[in-house]
């Protein structure tokens, strides 16, 4: 077995070390920009890449509300590749709004409306909250017509995922509230779940990085900051301005309500930067260990042969390990939602025990 | 001299950008490598708890990566602010 593997690998290097043979100069305009093709890969776009084939796309309606007032939505296709259309283009190279829809005014000057269009990024979004929207619905029909009887194949793992996060961090952590705040919870974690997902599959559903947007992650942290604080209890809101600490540390210079008003903010942002940097990080790596072999190729054709076969080999271990982290993300994500919520619900009775 | 001096400025940007991901990269590993070798220790003296270890393992081990990649993101951000 082990002596079979190590043929294999030297066939599969020997055959690409032999298309280099047939082709040892490296063909000219063939540079490649690794920053660029990166930002271009993990960023967002006014269309939506085919499978298999890099120029065609799916062009995506782009709303927009110009200088005037007035609303105009086209086909994202109108504007590619530099083409103006209506005094609207996509900035080029040199200007400040590289890659985005900006209205050309007369004097040359350009103005970014407010933008509303339908992106890459908005697209996957709606694609994930159809996907997530079917699975439960369905698995509540068939409850519904079903009763007691547990769910098979498909459904039924769904249900043992509900459990999993339901009766393993919802239901310890809240007790009695459990119910209240259980939907939530529960969509949260679904969306970041399919979300993560979404977002490694390379094909045209899938492509888009949704989760490695900040502005996405930091609407999920700001709903879970507005469950915590608008359903807050007294106690808690009293917790953080007068906080049962010594006197010197709260009356002339309030020290510690200031640290826990800092403390309210920072546990948002750091839901925020937690689940973008591990899957922007997971997708950057994949796409530089990729872009590897086009570097090495640019030198030479036969490290670029050899460099592809280690390289794939990483890519796919690395994919495997972001299938992982997609799912411990959208766990971490949630199980602290949650604690944050039961630390805000906390009613204090032990203390009003002690005053009586 | 003062050209030279401030072209050094500016290329502490990146250096001061890599090594503080390099120190990031470093203290992951650390903690990381804390908690899996208490981990280990406790499935260790039972191993029946195995399942319940391994869970905990795993979520404390993204909390203290999350840590971690703050850092990155600061440094990744000196780099383009």
């Amino acid at each position: 077995m082990k002596r079979l593997i190590i043929y294999i690998s030297i066939l599969l290097i020997a055959a690409l070390m032999a298309i280099g043979y047939v082709r040892t100069e490296v063909p000219e305009g063939s540079k490649v920009n690794p920053t660029e093709i990166i930002f271009e890969h993990l960023g967002d776009a006014y269309g939506w890449e085919l499978p298999f084939n890099h120029d065609l796309r799916i062009p995506l309606p782009i709303i927009i509300r110009a200088e005037d007032g007035s609303w105009h939505c086209f086909s994202s296709s109108r504007v590619a590749h530099g083409a103006v259309y209506d005094r609207f283009a996509i900035g080029g190279e040199g200007s400040a709004y590289k890659g985005k829809v900006v209205e050309l005014r007369a004097d040359g000057t350009e103005y970014r409306p407010f933008d509303f269009s339908i992106t890459k990024n908005v697209a996957a979004l709606i694609v994930t909250v159809i996907i997530v929207s079917w699975i439960f619905l369905s698995l509540a029909r068939y409850y519904r017509r079903n009763g007691m009887k547990a769910p098979r194949k498909f459904k039924g793992a769904v249900e043992a995922l509900v459990d999993f996060i339901y009766l393993g961090i919802v239901k310890p952590m809240l007790k009695e509230k459990a119910s209240k705040f259980a939907p939530y919870l529960m969509t949260v974690f679904m969306f970041v779940f399919v979300a993560n997902l979404l977002g490694l599959v390379v094909i045209f559903p899938g492509g888009a990085n949704l989760t490695g947007n900040i502005a996405i992650t930091m609407v999920l942290a700001l709903f879970t900051f507005f469950m915590t604080n608008v359903f807050g209890t007294k106690h808690y809101w009293k917790d953080i301005f007068w906080p049962d600490v010594p006197l010197w540390l709260k009356f002339p210079i309030p020290i510690m309500p200031v640290i826990e008003v800092f403390g309210v903010f920072t546990k948002p942002a750091a839901l925020t930067v937690r689940l973008f940097a591990n899957m922007m990080g997971g997708h950057m790596i994949v796409i530089v260990l990729t872009l590897l072999i086009f570097i090495f190729a640019a030198m030479n054709i036969w490290v670029g042969a050899a460099t592809s076969v280690v390289s794939i080999l990483f890519s796919v271990f690395m994919l495997l390990i972001d299938v992982l982290v997609s799912f411990i993300q959208a766990f971490v994500f949630t199980m602290l939602s949650t604690l944050f919520i039961s630390l805000a619900q906390e009613g204090g009775h032990h203390e009003e025990a002690i005053k009586e | 001299m003062l050209a030279m001096i401030l072209a050094a400025i500016d290329g502490m940007l990146g250096i001061g950008a890599c090594v503080g991901a390099g120190l990031a990269a470093i203290a992951a590993g650390l903690g990381i490598g804390k908690i899996g070798a208490s981990a280990m220790e406790a499935i260790a003296r039972q191993p029946e708890s195995t399942g319940d270890i391994r869970s905990n393992m795993i979520v404390i081990a993204a909390l203290v990566e999350g840590v971690a990649l703050f850092a990155v993101i600061v440094c990744v951000l000196s780099l383009f602010l």
